[in-house]
């Protein structure tokens, strides 16, 4: 069973997962990750923005690739376009698998993967006013894992 | 009909807009002329790219677009 999805609006990572789970009867394991806006220091909100020829399409194939690279059963990969706030869940990624180590994997390489090679962009909002956010060294070395 | 350019990320604040139509057919000289002065460095770096119609350029210099083409210009993706 495959979810992959851009929400415009916030979104209950729970209620997400409890019917992806119910999807995916005779599974052994279930891995989440949800992400939040970070209420980092003088950051009042997040805006992300995304290309629609692009960004969906290109999820969709990150989902190919964990599908002929794990074991999996199931695949949820949520995430938010628009303003948000700190809290608010920006992404969720969940796989359902036989074993625990396809799950725990798959969202690990999901994640990798949205945070460094998927088509958001991201600017934050402070009281001077809106920052674009630049990739970091980190998010390469972190892709580079799966190489 | 024209040629629409879609401005992402940061280029959006260089292009003071979303997006612009521009007089087809085009190639790269010609984009990077109709463009102008603000655009060149993020043209020529290489960690921007061009999609045309929703496909990524593997080498933008060999961009060839008419009317009713969509180019998007795609500035490094933000991280975590």
């Amino acid at each position: 069973m495959r979810d992959i999805r851009l929400l415009g609006d916030p979104f209950d990572p729970g209620a997400l997962i409890g019917s992806f789970m119910d999807a995916n009867r005779g599974l052994g394991g279930i891995c989440t990750f949800v992400g939040k806006v970070r209420g980092s220091e003088g950051a009042l909100a997040l805006e992300l923005t995304h290309y629609e020829p692009l960004t969906l399409p290109g999820m969709k194939a990150l989902a190919d690739q964990a599908f002929a690279r794990f074991d999996l059963m199931g695949l949820l990969m949520i995430h938010r376009i628009g303003k948000l706030h700190p809290g608010e869940p920006i992404v969720c990624v969940s796989a359902a698998a036989k074993h625990r180590r396809d799950a725990i994997d798959t969202v690990d390489f999901c994640m990798d993967h949205l945070k460094s090679a998927a088509w958001f962009w991201k600017r934050e909002q402070r009281a001077e006013g809106w920052h674009w956010i630049e990739p970091r060294a980190q998010d390469h070395a972190d892709i580079a894992r799966w190489k | 009909m024209a040629i629409r350019v879609v401005f992402l990320g940061s280029l959006r604040d260089v292009a003071g807009g979303d997006e612009r139509d521009l007089d087809g057919p085009l190639d790269w000289d010609g984009l990077v002329d109709a463009l102008g002065d603000a655009f060149l460095w993020h043209l020529h770096s290489a960690r921007v790219r061009i999609a045309v119609n929703g496909i990524v350029l593997a080498n933008k210099e060999a961009l060839a677009v008419c009317d009713g083409d969509e180019i998007a210009l795609l500035p490094p993706v933000s991280g975590g």
